[in-house]
Formats: structure tokens, C-alpha cells, sequence
């Protein structure tokens, strides 16, 4: 299992634990799994296309991955909001 | 006592006072999220505002009390597995039937909710229209902000999309259809067919004379618009207006013949001309327009007023009238615009204003 680490409200609506054991081999199929056991999560992660949405990141193992980014066993996933605003 | 509820860059804002004073901000929630509306069931008190964080993507929340918790409600998203997300939702509406809300959003989609915004439904003919491929978006999107019922009759409902125009239907949302005759876009060429010229229509904004609902009002992307067939066709009745171009527009809901407008200078340059705030208020469906701006600023000013960000309450001779502008005032009069005074200021920019209690 991957370690999926969360901050703010996505660590809230995941039951509010920070960091989360998940199967999956790729990090789009890691954050399925994660919305399947947090259904409160559906939608503000991945959107109906199912791609991460504009300015969230993704980093496995601190480099920067996308849906397709290959995870395997012990993989640390961060799911960060991008530095943006205004 | 007015509750004012304002939708801005940075969050909703609960303001309370009375007609024709300055008001207090009461409560502020969402802070730092974009809120680019919100309203207050006036069935049920129920609070339901349209959120859309810059990272986490759109989302409607309801409340009974808007310094309490809010609910993240359900159903607000396209179908999974498509080619398109939805950005925003842009408009939140009391329906005819108990419990019902409609909403609408980008891309030019409607929800409907039954149990008072709690859970959502998208709707489908709407979705699934043949001639959805060759709508066109405005500068904001492919926003379906304007949604009016017809009064007593839940079957009926006039929706307002830029730029894929007007859609009526009459059969409880089944089936949809185009209600453009008359509407004519000054920024296509003449030449264009009918294809363009039937889904490239920029519809700022749509209200229904609830009084005489056969009657709606239209500020267009060039010129302001009169339907007295329910929405099937059209007439322009923005001569003697300062421009043809602005994007909020409200009724007297005791009047049928009333309708307030702010015009901007021209789509090019998208604030109060010459430098002067001006509501203007037709009593006679059109034929004529007065410039309403007692107590608003007189020069020096450029303000740029959003589509959602003008609102009233009540009717006749002591309705209300507010509206906020994208640098942080909001203006107020309760005398059907005869007289105004600042209502609030140093706000975030202003998306959207309602008035309700």
C-alpha cells in the first residue's frame, strides 16, 4: 500500500487523519480508492473528467506526478494545494 | 431589519440594517473562498450559497444559521467520465413547487434540487440538447445565470445563457427550446447563419414581471430587451439609455412596467460612463428611462457592477434597492431609488447581493 498524506479540509473530509494507507497502482487510481472509503472527498480532489483538478498537486515520493504516475508499495503521495491566489 | 447577503472574491458577507442607512457586517463565512452567490430560501430560511474554491473546484453549501455549520450539499457535478467539469455555479433559485431550487452554472447547465438544496439533480434534456455542441461561451464562461419561473405554474421556466441565449420550457424542464426572435447581436456579422446567430446570444441578464408573467425584461450584450409573449421573442427598448451595455437588471415586483438597469460605458470598457454611477428606471415598459442618482457618487467614479450584484425587496413606492460594485461598496436606497446612500464599503469585490427578511 501507498501512504496517501493529506492537509486542511481534504484531511477533514477524510475523517480527519492526515496521512492514509491506499492500494492502487496509479496515483488516479490511489485517490479512487481514497474517495471510495471518504465519500466526502468525491469532487475535490479529481473532477468528472477524473484528472486532478487545475491547482491541486500531486508529488509521489516528493516529485511531481500526474493521474497516470505509477505507485507501488510503500510510495508516499502528497496531495498539496498549488500556490495560487489572489 | 434588511439582511444583506453578498457573495465576494473573499467570502460571503451577512450584513443587516435598514432601508436607507448604513449597514453592519454580521457575519462572515467561507473566508478567503470565492462565493459567487447566495440566498435565502424565503419558504424556509434556509441559507444556500454557491462556493468555488480556487483548488478543491464549485460546490453548494446550505445553513440555517450563517454563523453555524454548513453542509456541503450533494449532486453538484456533471456526469463522471465526460469531456467537460463544471466550473461555477452561477445562480441559485426558489422554484414554484415546496422544497424546489433550481441552480445553474458553467457550462450552461441546470440542477434542480427537491428537498431544499440538499441534494441536486442535473438536468438531463437540457444536458443532452442536440444543439449543445455549437453553444457559445461569453467572456465569463458558458454561464446559465438567469433562471425565472413562472408564478403558480411549476412547469414553466425561462433560463438566460451566455451566450447560447434563451430557453424556455413548459413542461417541468422535459424539453427545451430556443426564445430569441427580435434578439439581434451587434458583435456577429450580418452575414452569419442562423446557427451562429441562434447559440453565439450573450444574455446578461433575465427577470419575469411576476405580475404579468407573460412579460420579461432582458439586459442584453448591446441593448436592453422587452418580451411580452413569455420569452419568445423580443423588442429593444434601450433607447435613451447612456449605453447600451451593462450587465444587472431588476423589477419593481408591483410594477409590470418597471425595470432598473445600471449601464456601463460599452462592452469595451466595462465601467459607469463618464465617470458618474447612475441607476436608470423605466415606469413604462421601456418607452422612457430616468437616471436615478441622488446620493450616489456623481463623478470621479468608475465602478464596474456584476450581473448578480444588484437586488431588491419588497415593492411599490418603499422598495429597496442595493447594489455592490467590484471595488467593495455597496449602495442602497429604500425609496425605489429616488435617493441613495452608501450602504457598506472596503468589502472584497462583489459577485452578488440579495435582500431578504
Amino acid at each position: 500500500m501507498a501512504l496517501v498524506r493529506l492537509r486542511g479540509p481534504l484531511k477533514q473530509l477524510a475523517g480527519g487523519s492526515s496521512e492514509h494507507a491506499v492500494e492502487g497502482d496509479t496515483v488516479a487510481g490511489l485517490l479512487r480508492e481514497l474517495e471510495l472509503a471518504h465519500p466526502a472527498l468525491a469532487g475535490w480532489i479529481l473532477d468528472e473528467r477524473g484528472l486532478i483538478r487545475r491547482h491541486i498537486n500531486v508529488f509521489v515520493n516528493g516529485e511531481g506526478g500526474n493521474e497516470e504516475t505509477p505507485v507501488s508499495d510503500h510510495d508516499r503521495v502528497d496531495v498539496l494545494p498549488a500556490i495560487s491566489g489572489g | 431589519m434588511t439582511e444583506l447577503l453578498l457573495g465576494t472574491k473573499k467570502g460571503l458577507f451577512v450584513l443587516e440594517g435598514e432601508p436607507g442607512t448604513g449597514f453592519e457586517v454580521k457575519t462572515r463565512a467561507f473566508a478567503g473562498e470565492p462565493v459567487e452567490y447566495a440566498m435565502r430560501d424565503s419558504r424556509t430560511g434556509r441559507l444556500v450559497a454557491a462556493v468555488t474554491s480556487a483548488f478543491y473546484g464549485p460546490k453548494i453549501f446550505y445553513a440555517d444559521d450563517p454563523a453555524g455549520e454548513w453542509e456541503q450539499a450533494s449532486g453538484i457535478a456533471l456526469p463522471e467520465g465526460g469531456d467537460e467539469a463544471l466550473e461555477r455555479i452561477w445562480v441559485i433559485t426558489e422554484g414554484e413547487e415546496p422544497q424546489t431550487l433550481y441552480a445553474g452554472g458553467d457550462p450552461g447547465v441546470l440542477f434542480e434540487s427537491r428537498d431544499g438544496g440538499a441534494t441536486w439533480e442535473l438536468n438531463r434534456a437540457l444536458w443532452d440538447h442536440p444543439t449543445r455542441p455549437d453553444w457559445q461561451p461569453g467572456g465569463g464562461g458558458l454561464c446559465l445565470h438567469s433562471i425565472v419561473p413562472w408564478p403558480g405554474d411549476p412547469d414553466r421556466l425561462a433560463l438566460g445563457i451566455s451566450a447560447a441565449g434563451v430557453w424556455l420550457t413548459d413542461d417541468g424542464g422535459s424539453t427545451w427550446r430556443q426564445g430569441n426572435e427580435g434578439l439581434v447581436a451587434g458583435y456577429l456579422p450580418e452575414e452569419a447563419p442562423e446557427t451562429e446567430t441562434s447559440t453565439s446570444l450573450c444574455i446578461h441578464h433575465l427577470e419575469r414581471a411576476p405580475r404579468r408573467p407573460e412579460r420579461l425584461f432582458m439586459q442584453f450584450h448591446g441593448g436592453v430587451y422587452r418580451s411580452d409573449d413569455a420569452g419568445e421573442s423580443w423588442t429593444n427598448i434601450g433607447a435613451g439609455l447612456p449605453s447600451d451595455f451593462g450587465f444587472p437588471l431588476v423589477l419593481d415586483p408591483a410594477d409590470p412596467d418597471s425595470a432598473y438597469v445600471i449601464p456601463l460605458a460599452a462592452d469595451t470598457d466595462r465601467v459607469t460612463p463618464e465617470g458618474r454611477v447612475r441607476v436608470h428606471e423605466t415606469r413604462d415598459a421601456g418607452v422612457s428611462w430616468t437616471a436615478r442618482g441622488d446620493g450616489l457618487p456623481g463623478e470621479n467614479a468608475y465602478l464596474t457592477v456584476l450581473r448578480q450584484a444588484l437586488a431588491t425587496r419588497g415593492e411599490g413606492e418603499t422598495l429597496e434597492l442595493y447594489f455592490g460594485t467590484t471595488t467593495g461598496e455597496v449602495f442602497g436606497s429604500g425609496d425605489a431609488g429616488a435617493s441613495w446612500l452608501d450602504a457598506a464599503n472596503h468589502l472584497p469585490p462583489v459577485y452578488s447581493v440579495k435582500a431578504s427578511r
